[in-house]
């Protein structure tokens, strides 16, 4: 990983003396924020050959250690802020266009950066609030220093609105419309995807038991499932906007084919998960079937059907959305992107994405949260405790 | 231990002419051949063989885990069959088998529960066999939080906790270390004492079986039939160190011979 450092210092130090070198002939600021990087790059490389990787632990590499990531941290905020208000300055009127000096500091920013994450994710903590602290904290970053880059770029590039919007453009169109996201958040999520969810988890939860029961289901209603699974959802979605009109309902019940077969072959194969010997002792205990499937058999197939409710939480997200495209009332998240990516509004497309995007992940985040409570007995979670 | 007094009253288990033959697709195995047993309420017999000589197998028709094919075989004078639903015993399986997602009070309840039994008496059933164990102040861990042998005596634990006549154990102690093993043996020998049980344990350790026994039953694979009862006369106050008396080796030699003889040495050694 060293060498690895040693590159990017290497690069933040070459950019950020070429910007300010540039930069003297631009203003002040650029170089004020270039001769830092410089400073904070220099200083990382030295922190570099100082260390020993021998003594790792030793309290002159931590000391060490915290000042690099104090300055690292200072250099790109303060760089960042540099940037953006450089953008603020070249897209006012009769301005210079982002010149060599711009894209140097740019390249040495985000070099910094990555140093920081890399420094952070070698701090090996045996304390738990700070390794969870950490693990908030090093993503975060990760994900800011994206969208900085995004941001930066797409607007020092000029970047045609149409392909790619700016995150700040984004965020202020997604400030603009919070009624009508929040309009088709209610439609899309809270109605389809959420009740489409609990019943096609549910009806398959169900008929995974049926099925298990009797041998004559298993060959009827298994093949069945298979060829449901199997079928396109623009071919369903019509058919059931027919069956169930142009309403949310329709939309649910394309979630509920979507989500019924994963649900109801995982719970199967999680029913015969349990091995002989514990299915013998509850036959030594003359157990009957209730007390079987509810003290051995379901808690055996906990891990397979929470499984299943990850996968569903975010297919029954991906086929609410699609279903809206084939006929829908005036509102709605796949209608909103459908429509106005025709308007060429192509930001309001990308808030509807960041509203999928974080409703999804805080559905699977919930579902994965509620399972690390359930199945804390489970190898694959007892290891990370 | 004879054929003949199959009509007394204390007779626990009574096995005539059993046989059990396993339909395969190439060859019918034949897993018992011939079987007459006789275990007395309070004996302690051990079942002794090779592998496949169906020590397990027996043991699984006495528990009504399988069916013979033909013979005759009662369970405190009832079929295994209404024995297995009267819960008249407790089967002790060669891994602990513990749920990982109950804890140690929580599994040894798990019969307990589907006794549906009050609490009162499920709480005093559990603080009782968990003392009997050594596992008390463990109730709360969970059963991948302890080492194999303490696993292995919560299982023991939670066969008991039944408070079965009868105990069925099936190379309870196979899994682990010698050390443990001596331990644990000790400790089922006072138990043993202790509550007057009946005891049928399958194992191929000579030493175990002797330390352990009121009688030894000696078998031999295909088709897996007794080859020979030895009654172990030592004195049934026993501590490890009668496994270096004259006696105790006596008669583990006369076990050794028997499976010699019934030409299945070869396989264990």
């Amino acid at each position: 990983m060293k060498s690895l450092r040693g590159a990017l210092v290497l690069i933040a130090t070459v950019a950020a003396a070429i910007a300010l070198i540039a930069g003297l002939w631009i203003g002040p600021l650029i170089s004020v924020a270039a001769f830092i990087a410089l400073f904070v790059s220099c200083q990382c490389g030295f922190s570099l050959l100082r260390t020993d990787p021998m003594d790792a632990n030793s309290s002159v590499v931590w000391q060490d250690r915290a000042i690099v990531i104090a300055m690292l941290s200072f250099g790109t905020v303060f760089g960042s802020y540099v940037l953006l208000h450089q953008l603020g300055i070249f897209e006012s009127a009769d301005s210079p266009e982002p010149g060599f000096a711009f894209y140097s500091l740019v390249v040495s920013i985000w070099a910094l950066g990555w140093l920081l994450v890399e420094w952070l994710a070698d701090i090996d903590s045996r304390r738990g609030f700070v390794r969870r602290i950490l693990g908030v904290v090093i993503p975060v970053l990760f994900g800011a220093g994206l969208l900085m880059l995004w941001e930066v770029l797409t607007r020092a590039l000029d970047v045609p609105q149409v392909l790619l919007p700016s995150p700040s453009a984004i965020a202020e169109r997604f400030g603009n419309s919070l009624s009508v996201l929040w309009a088709d958040f209610k439609q899309t999520f809270l109605k389809a995807v959420l009740i489409g969810y609990a019943m096609g988890c549910g009806s398959g939860f169900l008929i995974a038991i049926l099925i298990d029961r009797s041998p004559f289901l298993q060959r009827g209603l298994l093949p069945v499932g298979n060829l449901v699974s199997a079928l396109p959802i623009v071919g369903i979605a019509p058919i059931m906007v027919m069956w169930f009109g142009f309403d949310w309902p329709s939309k649910a019940a394309v979630v509920v084919v979507m989500t019924f077969f994963p649900m109801l072959v995982n719970t199967i194969s999680g029913l015969a998960a349990s091995d002989h010997m514990q299915l013998d002792l509850m036959k030594t205990y003359a157990a009957n079937y209730w007390q079987n499937l509810f003290k051995l058999r379901l808690p055996q197939a906990a891990p397979f059907i929470f499984n299943a409710l990850k996968i569903n939480s975010t297919l029954a997200l991906i086929g609410a959305i699609v279903a809206e495209f084939f006929g829908t009332p005036i509102v709605g998240m796949g209608f909103r992107i459908s429509t106005e990516v025709g308007r060429m509004n192509v930001d309001m497309v990308w808030a509807e994405i960041a509203v999928a995007a974080v409703a999804g992940s805080c559905f699977y985040g919930l579902i994965a949260l509620i399972e690390r409570m359930l199945t804390f007995w489970h190898p694959s979670v007892r290891s990370g405790r | 231990m004879t054929a003949e007094s199959e009509q007394k009253s204390d007779q626990v288990i009574s096995i005539e002419n059993l046989s059990l033959t396993f339909q395969t697709s190439d060859a019918p195995v034949h897993a018992l051949a011939d079987i007459d047993l006789q275990v007395e309420q309070g004996a302690f017999v051990s079942l002794i063989g090779p592998s496949g000589c169906g020590k397990t197998t027996l043991l699984r028709v006495i528990a009504d885990l399988e069916t013979p094919t033909s013979g005759a075989i009662s369970v405190n004078g009832v079929t295994p069959h209404e024995a297995r639903l009267q819960r008249a015993y407790g089967y002790v399986f060669q891994a602990a088998s513990l749920y990982p997602w109950r804890n140690i009070a929580k599994n040894v309840a798990l019969p307990l529960e589907i006794m549906s039994l009050p609490k009162a008496e499920r709480e005093r059933r559990i603080k009782a066999n968990l003392e009997l164990v050594d596992l008390a102040g463990f109730e709360k861990k969970y059963p991948w939080q302890l080492s194999g042998g303490m696993q292995q005596r919560a299982s023991i634990a939670r066969a008991l906790a039944v408070e079965p006549a009868l105990l069925l154990m099936d190379e309870p102690f196979g899994a682990l270390d010698e050390i443990v093993r001596d331990h644990l043996n000790e400790q089922l020998l006072q138990l043993w004492a202790k509550t007057s049980k009946t005891v049928v344990f399958v194992t191929h350790s000579i030493p175990e079986a002797v330390f352990l026994s009121t009688h030894i039953v000696v078998m031999s694979p295909r088709p897996g039939r007794i080859h020979e009862i030895i009654v172990n006369d030592l004195p049934a106050e026993r501590t490890l160190d009668v496994r270096e008396t004259p006696e105790f080796l006596q008669i583990a030699n006369r076990v050794r011979a028997g499976l010699r003889a019934s030409h299945s040495y070869d396989d264990i050694t």
